[in-house]
């Protein structure tokens, strides 16, 4: 039910046969969450916030600086040095106090993105990396959601909707990213203050009418803008039968090694060895023995699959089973009884012994999400 | 003659050009064409192999020719190959 605040708001709408009451209704039922609140997020969450729609999230982390300002419209001056999200929630308040917003403070992640999705109906995709893109597109496959897709370039922009019923995905247009520095950034390249604001109204106008019911949707076509020439084009995109979003395997995955990002490591402490290096040791087929010294309570839980269990109180019996020449990873829930029962082996003569830094935990985080964290 | 569109991202390889017309029946001969004039582009097209990039799609008209006939795909006068990079820009 609409108030009479919202009547007289919204009148303009009401009057709209495509609309009417019961759009509006749709429109503040809906819940739409805006990755990024940057070039492309700032008129996309300013005019949906106009609109009426009911639960609009925002994800950012970053702060407002003074070059953001030539596009970025939902910030201002006054606001250089604030978080991006409390500016922009600032303004959409303004624009209007009858929706609510939420605020996700946070770098878009593989671990924390299906989580603070799931809580949405549409997720409008505002960011400006692969690794963040491919991570949006792979979990709104997932979860069954929309993504409303536009990037920029200079003076071009594409958009679309990806991952809605029988639709296509990115993935299904570009299956892999671009190897890093051979496709510019904006940071690099320059944008056209104005271009985001044309392209995230297309973004913009696609929500609503995905909320509405209404009109074509852009499924199924990649709109191209180029503003110098001013001019739209439309291609074909197709539902790739051999993407992941056909075949069904899907999972998200460390989305900075897929797209070649290095991250700097710390140094390994001595005899440590990472999750991540242990997966290379398994799919290399390298001859180790992986043992768990957890609790075989613990061990049903999750495990590795080629984990072998070995409760640490039990390990100095069962020492003579093993062979003092062999090499060794030891790891338990978080790291620290395996590093006890690493001693064990060493204090008992084995050369050739590590311990997991950060146990099966850190193999959840950084390997296989599956293995269920406790 | 077939007309090519190099997008923004690219015509920095391309002499700044953002069309190049090309005598070619078909679309591998039209790339082969392109970067032959401009040798720059060929790295940001083609991967060492010599096949097409995952991120670079190409389009006859307005169908994508993974689903027409790939690089044997007829071309002639008055079609168009478009050249659609992916390109990340957007919280920028
Ligand atoms: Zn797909």
């Amino acid at each position: 039910m609409l108030t009479q605040e919202e009547v007289s708001r919204y009148s303009r709408h009401l009057i709209m046969p495509e609309v009417g009451v019961d759009g509006q209704e749709k429109l503040k039922a809906a819940k739409v969450l805006l990755i990024g609140t940057g070039g492309l997020g700032a008129p996309v969450a300013m005019y949906l916030a106009a609109a009426g729609v009911g639960t609009i999230g925002l994800v950012d982390f970053d702060v407002v600086d003074v070059s953001n300002l030539q596009r970025q419209v939902i910030h201002g001056t006054k606001d250089i040095g604030k978080k991006k999200i409390d500016s922009a929630e600032e303004t959409m308040r303004d624009i209007n106090p009858l929706i609510k917003i939420v605020k996700h403070e946070v770098a878009l992640t593989s671990e924390n993105a299906l989580a603070i999705m799931c809580n949405y109906d549409i997720i409008a995709d505002g960011t400006d990396n692969f690794p963040t893109r491919f991570l949006i597109n792979d979990a709104c496959v997932m979860l069954n959601k929309p993504n409303v897709y536009a990037s920029i370039f200079r003076f071009e922009g594409q958009a679309t909707i990806f991952a809605a019923e029988g639709g296509p995905c990115y993935r299904c247009l570009y299956p892999e990213p671009p190897p890093p520095g051979l496709v510019p950034s904006c940071a690099e390249g320059g944008v056209l203050g104005i271009l985001p604001g044309v392209v995230g109204l297309i973004q913009a106008t696609e929500v609503v009418k995905l909320i509405l019911g209404a009109g074509e949707p852009l499924i199924g076509r990649l709109m191209l803008y180029d503003a110098l020439a001013m001019r739209f084009r439309e291609l074909k995109l197709r539902k790739n039968p051999e993407c992941i979003c056909s075949t069904g395997d899907m999972k998200l995955i460390d989305y900075d090694h897929f797209c070649g990002i290095q991250k700097p490591e710390p140094p390994p402490l001595v005899g440590e060895i990472s999750p991540k290096d242990v997966k290379t040791m398994i799919e290399s087929r390298q001859d180790f023995i992986l043992i768990d010294v957890r609790e075989p309570h613990e061990f049903q839980i999750g495990r590795i699959p080629t984990s072998n269990l070995i409760p640490l109180g039990e390990l100095p019996k069962r020492i003579a089973e093993l062979d003092p020449n062999a090499h060794y990873v030891l790891h338990c829930k978080m790291g620290g009884r395996s590093a006890k029962g690493c001693d064990v082996l060493r204090a008992a003569g084995f050369k050739r012994v590590f311990n997991m830094t950060g146990g099966i935990t850190a193999w959840s985080e950084q390997v296989d999400p599956t293995v269920p964290k406790y | 003659m077939a007309k090519i569109l190099i997008p923004t991202p690219l015509r920095q390889f391309a002499e700044k050009n953002n069309s190049v017309a090309v005598d070619a029946t078909t679309v591998g001969e039209a790339l082969a064409s392109l970067t032959t004039q401009f040798p720059d582009l060929r790295k940001n097209l083609f991967n060492d192999e010599g096949k097409l990039r995952s991120f670079v799609n190409v389009y006859v008209n307005d169908e994508d020719i993974r689903y027409l006939q790939k690089d044997a795909t007829a071309v002639g006068d008055g079609d168009t190959i478009s050249i659609v990079p992916s390109i990340a820009g957007g919280r920028c």
